[in-house]
């Protein structure tokens, strides 16, 4: 019982950092259209910038927390500007491919800059283990669950509140009529690349803490598709969901799973689930059912 | 100078569908053929090995240009499919005993009908939907190369013996040329060939509009399928030939990567045309080498290069393809077929 509590726990943990880039990646799809395989990349790069400030410019990490925020901001925004603004309309093919060159310079940058190493974070957190119930937990799960928690909170009441907020759901719903209203659609375009790589770069420093960087951290960027399909490629709230639910089977098989069949199983139930999603209902839990005409 | 009219006086479909639209062109591919076989007698071994790296990349580029290209549907499995090609192709030679000339279409048969079965998703699915469920096919049958140990060897892999005919080992780069030209052109003909034909012309009209193409009786289950075992059969040969040419076949040949690798070639050299598969493969092989070549060459002076020479061909790789697709979408067979049209007028071209 005890086990199957842990493997809850960590689940929940890598559920909310996939809820994390899955909701950058929602965001990006949603407002533009463009499929983004560069997600991990963009986490993999948040997760360097914040560990080099801390570590080799001896920034305090809330502030090297926040600089990268900054940063990854600007870099998804002017990643918008420069390459997937050429690609309005282009076949879904270009487009998946163009986000899969940027994920392969990323990486290359990544791996010129810092090398292939696992690096670790510095204590930025205390060690010593909650204990709840009898149960002792890390103390950077439950701070990790925490943050991610109030960033989706504040990305919620960011889309409900918010005048760009609601102008960036406008251009979602309908692009032409938030034209018509005004709305300036390129930035919102650059806006919620920008907000995708903010997400990306949160989980990637939580990520980071937990279990030390190296450049295999953007084979995340893959996870969040069994994540998307499960909870609806155009749904906030399906990615939430589905990112908890994948991260907590993924980690289930990896605990029941991987000793009947020596390993492994971790990494391909997910695309397990999501094969079967996509067999029985591909728009997933909360996807809007898309309707084609001749 | 002029090898052909400046104008279309083409007066049947008969001759429009025409292999060699002129015979200066037919003289030109059967010089170039003869050259090609001619080559290997003046190369040295590393550009023999370059270039069987190519014919193999032409056979996958092609298959892959077949379905995604001809038919517009997506895969990220081409490398996954090209492994179980190998090791189908490693399997029946180690445990049956077979020859090359009967594993390899063998392994090819036996990849189409994997190919078949997951492209049966590809019925309910389309673009985006369908890459993603290619790319968990991909994880999949890699996961079963490493796990399926009793056919697959597991991590470590096959090890089989090199092809050999009649008693003659193909065992060098020299050889194995031969070997991979005759398979290469035979493939990429039956490629030119296929899309001449009602499943070629049907796979187009899928591509451009599969609803329309369903009302005009062309059977989407079934031509859909074909283009996946079909694509799959391209893979499978590839794969077997790159079987027969390393002898070891391990899991980690047959990567996300390498699917990747595959589809930047189709997108660099132009989709939709077995040409533009050929120019691709050629570009995309050759990339590396040539930045290999280079970082030996300046890794004298600048000795950290050849330690970081691994993550710059990966960003270079990524760089060509963004440039690509954002300055030349339509891929190299476009530019040739600019070329070629400045040149049909020459010195004339306005």
């Amino acid at each position: 019982m005890e086990f199957f509590v842990q493997l809850i726990i960590t689940g929940t943990v890598i559920g909310s950092i996939y809820a994390l880039l899955a909701l950058g990646f929602t965001l990006i799809y949603k407002a533009t259209d463009v499929v983004n395989f560069a997600q991990g990349e963009l986490l993999m790069v948040g997760a360097y910038i914040c560990l080099h400030l801390t570590v080799s410019y001896n920034v305090p990490f809330w502030a090297s927390f926040l600089i990268t925020l900054v940063f990854s901001f600007t870099m998804g925004f002017f990643i918008e500007k420069v390459f997937l603004r050429r690609m309005i309309g282009e076949p879904i093919i270009s487009i998946i491919m163009l986000t899969i060159g940027l994920s392969s310079v990323m990486k290359a940058v990544v791996q010129i800059f810092w090398g292939t190493d696992t690096r670790t974070y510095p204590q930025v957190f205390s060690s010593e283990p909650f204990m709840i119930a009898g149960l002792s937990i890390s103390r950077v799960y439950i701070y990790s669950i925490a943050a991610v928690a109030v960033f989706l909170v504040l990305f919620s009441l960011f889309f409900k509140k918010s005048k760009v907020g609601v102008a960036m759901r406008a251009v979602a719903s309908d692009q032409q009529a938030a034209l018509s209203m005004g709305i300036d659609v390129k930035k919102i375009f650059a806006l919620s690349w920008g907000i995708a790589a903010v997400v990306s770069a949160v989980g990637g420093i939580f990520l980071g803490n937990i279990n030390g960087i190296n450049t295999t951290l953007s084979h995340f960027g893959l996870k969040v598709f069994p994540v998307v399909i499960l909870g609806g490629l155009d749904s906030i709230v399906g990615a939430i969901v589905g990112g908890l639910i994948i991260g907590i089977l993924e980690n289930l098989a990896g605990g029941y799973i991987d000793p009947l069949i020596g390993g492994g199983a971790k990494e391909i139930f997910p695309y397990v689930v999501m094969i079967a999603v996509l067999m029985i209902k591909p728009y997933g839990l909360f996807g809007t059912k898309a309707v084609e005409k001749v | 100078m002029s090898y052909v009219n400046c104008g279309n006086f083409k007066t049947s479909y008969e001759k429009d569908a025409e292999l060699f639209q002129t015979t200066f062109s037919k003289i030109l591919i059967y010089a170039f053929i003869a050259a090609l076989f001619s080559v290997p007698f003046f190369l040295g071994d590393y550009y023999l090995y370059v270039m069987n790296l190519i014919f193999i990349a032409v056979i996958g580029a092609v298959g892959l240009n077949i379905l995604t290209g001809f038919t517009g549907l997506i895969s990220l499995g081409q490398g996954a499919f090209m492994g179980v090609g190998a090791y189908a192709a490693g399997y029946l030679s180690l445990t049956y005993g077979l020859p090359f000339f009967i594993a390899i279409p063998a392994a090819g048969l036996i990849t189409a009908v994997f190919g078949a079965f997951f492209g049966i998703p590809s019925l309910r699915l389309k673009g985006l939907y369908l890459s993603i469920a290619t790319l968990a096919a991909q994880f999949i049958i890699e996961f079963g190369f490493v796990r399926l140990e009793f056919i697959t060897g597991g991590v470590t892999g096959l090890s089989i013996d090199y092809a050999s005919l009649a008693g003659y080992e193909i065992d060098s780069d020299f050889s194995f040329y031969f070997l991979a030209l005759a398979i290469c052109l035979v493939m990429t003909l039956a490629g030119v060939n296929m899309m001449r034909t009602r499943a070629g012309r049907a796979f187009l009209s899928i591509r451009d509009n599969y609803i329309a193409a369903e009302a005009m009786g062309i059977n989407l289950f079934r031509y859909k399928l074909t283009a996946f075992a079909v694509s799959s059969f391209y893979a499978g040969v590839a794969g077997s030939l790159w079987a027969y040419y390393t002898t070891i076949i391990t899991p980690e040949n047959f990567t996300i990567g390498v699917s990747i690798q595959y589809l930047s070639m189709i997108i660099i050299g132009g989709l939709g045309s077995i040409l533009g598969s050929i120019f691709g493969a050629v570009f995309i092989v050759i990339l590396p080498e040539v930045l290999q070549s280079f970082s030996d060459w300046a890794g004298g002076y600048y000795p950290n290069l050849t330690q970081i020479i691994g993550s710059i061909k990966e960003g270079v790789f990524g760089l060509v393809i963004i440039l690509f697709l954002m300055f030349e979408p339509e891929g190299m067979v476009r530019r040739w077929r600019l070329i070629k049209a400045y040149w049909k007028l020459w010195p004339f071209s306005y």
